[in-house]
């Protein structure tokens, strides 16, 4: 592991160096360490690349780790990784991907990720994308995102893209039983040209079962974003998206909401503000002794918190 | 010494189109010490002083100067690093940005939780209970307008400008209020307000008409001075 490879893994999953327990560390399309533990387990698939990870039922407090790193220009892959999640279980994933590319040719990681869960398990998903480098290849996540979650199982998504990532498509998946719960808190940085696209559908089916998606950018430069969300309601059941954008530079953010109330008995909300910053924040914060710039910083700071 | 010098300032109607003078050749000066409180009707333009003093607005005549340096070019960032420290009407919420990192923006430091107690606990409030919230709508009205007092005394400073501080606060918080302003007595401090019990602790008070600005020091028959125009403000102090 030299100097970039534990940059990005502090980057994009707080590593410092080897995690304990179970994990599956990759690089420029290779295995770099994995642990395998009796809770949860890591299988490699045979027919195509990507790994199985299995967590045993009632496995509670544990974590896994499988970060990605893409060091190289020329390189693209698709990974499939398959989680089945055990009844009663409650475990974190860690699953940030870092790219690194000073090369002229393009690197793309692109994650499909299903997430199946029993009833009554518990995730908590953390996806955290970077990218650096100074050369002109471009560097891009496509990532899939499936949540089938049954009666009474709640996933939670915290995804993040911190800048540098020249095109993201993302697309999310779920679908919805009885009782259970979808809670998503997606933060994105774009600047300069980039772009992000990012597309949610939630299918609500159970009864009482809930929806709650947040989505917080920020847009530099010329960078344009796009932010489409689609609630299916097909039973009693809540479901809220908001989206939240600050606009700077010349950037632009599209927000397009969709909500379906198939079932009377849907209760779907949607919300979405775009802007600059407000003037009486820089102000506020210039009358504190900050500088305009300081000042800006510091909303967007709060703002992707 | 904070001296505004032949200060006029106006604004031009948007629909009409006519230019319409809210202060015109103000001449006021404001002691090192002491509490100044600011009063007087609606549109006297008792907000837009606070403002000029602060630099969110420019005079479009005469000069503000600051124990003797001409300031009036300065813009906000630089008056605030003089001591220049304001305490906004309507408090301004942040996505986001909690108490914390707003009263350490203030201090201009790291505080620890025993620092932001000192704060928080001035205006009443318990720093365990506040400091890791975001200071957006979730918080009420005199929450926030609490935390805006907190984050003056966080950033210290030697000028100090208050307006309407007691706007959202209830009644028996009165009292904390005015403990606050009697820590800040050996600064200058210029309050906008129309309280009865703010108005006392005032070492001056200025009474802004729409034409003139008149005052009294301690000492003097004050309330006299408020009484004398029932009609423009002494009707809101007894309101209140």
């Amino acid at each position: 592991m030299d100097k970039t490879d534990s940059e990005l893994l502090e980057t994009i999953a707080d590593l410092h160096g080897i995690p304990e327990g179970s994990f599956n560390i990759r690089k420029n399309g290779k295995l770099m360490a994995r642990n395998s533990t009796a809770d949860i387990e890591i299988v490699p698939k045979k027919d195509k690349d990507g790994i199985d990870i299995i967590v045993k039922p009632g496995v509670v407090n544990k974590s896994v780790h499988i970060p990605v790193l893409l060091t190289v220009g020329d390189f693209k892959e698709t990974v499939y990784n398959d989680f089945y999640i055990g009844e009663g279980a409650d475990v974190t994933i860690i699953a940030g991907c870092g790219i690194h590319n000073d090369a002229c040719g393009d690197a793309e990681h692109d994650g499909v990720h299903s997430f199946y869960l029993e009833k009554n398990a518990k995730v908590r998903y953390i996806e955290r994308h970077y990218a650096s480098g100074d050369g002109t290849g471009k560097k891009s996540f496509d990532p899939v995102t499936n949540i089938y979650c049954k009666e009474n199982a709640c996933f939670a998504m915290e995804s993040t893209q911190l800048g540098g990532v020249t095109s993201t498509v993302r697309k999310t998946f779920a679908s919805l039983d009885d009782k259970a719960q979808l809670i998503v808190k997606e933060k994105i940085l774009t600047d300069n040209d980039e772009c992000a696209v990012t597309d949610f559908r939630v299918e609500l089916k159970g009864a009482h079962s809930r929806a709650d998606i947040v989505s917080r950018s920020v847009a530099k430069g010329h960078s344009v974003q796009s932010f489409g969300s689609d609630l299916v309601g097909e039973n009693e059941c809540f479901g809220h998206v908001e989206c939240d954008g600050i606009l700077l530079g010349g950037a632009r953010i599209i927000s397009t909401p969709k909500i379906d109330a198939v079932s009377p008995e849907a209760s779907l909300v949607h919300e979405a503000a775009v802007g600059k910053i407000a003037g009486e924040q820089l102000m506020k914060l210039m009358s504190l002794g900050l500088t305009e710039q300081e000042a800006e910083d510091a909303v967007i700071k709060g703002f992707l918190n | 010494m904070l001296e505004l010098k032949n200060i006029s300032y106006s604004v031009k109607d948007e629909t009409t189109g006519r230019t319409q003078e809210i202060l015109k050749d103000l001449n006021l000066a404001f002691a090192d010490r002491g509490i100044n409180v600011i009063t007087g009707p609606n549109g006297s333009g008792k907000s837009t002083l606070i403002k000029l003093v602060m630099g969110f607005e420019k005079p479009t005549a005469g000069r503000v100067f600051f124990n003797g340096e001409d300031i009036t070019d300065m813009n906000v960032t630089e008056r605030a690093r003089r001591g220049f420290t304001i305490a906004f009407q309507q408090p301004v919420r942040f996505k986001g940005i909690t108490v914390k990192s707003l009263l350490e923006l203030a201090s201009g430091k790291k505080m620890d939780t025993d620092a932001m107690c000192g704060c928080l606990s001035a205006v009443g409030l318990c720093a365990r209970n506040y400091i890791d919230r975001a200071v957006d709508g979730t918080l009420s009205g005199g929450e926030l307008k609490r935390i805006e007092l907190a984050m003056a005394i966080a950033k210290g400073g030697e000028v100090f400008l208050l307006d309407e501080p007691e706007a959202g606060i209830d009644l028996w918080s009165f009292e904390d209020l005015v403990r606050v302003f009697d820590r800040l007595r050996d600064k200058t401090v210029i309050i906008v307000s129309h309280q009865q019990r703010i108005l006392e602790t005032a070492d001056k008070i200025f009474l802004f008409e729409s034409d003139k600005v008149s005052s009294a020091e301690r000492g003097e028959d004050m309330f006299a001075l408020l009484t004398r125009r029932p009609a423009l403000c002494w009707r809101d102090v007894k309101e209140n």
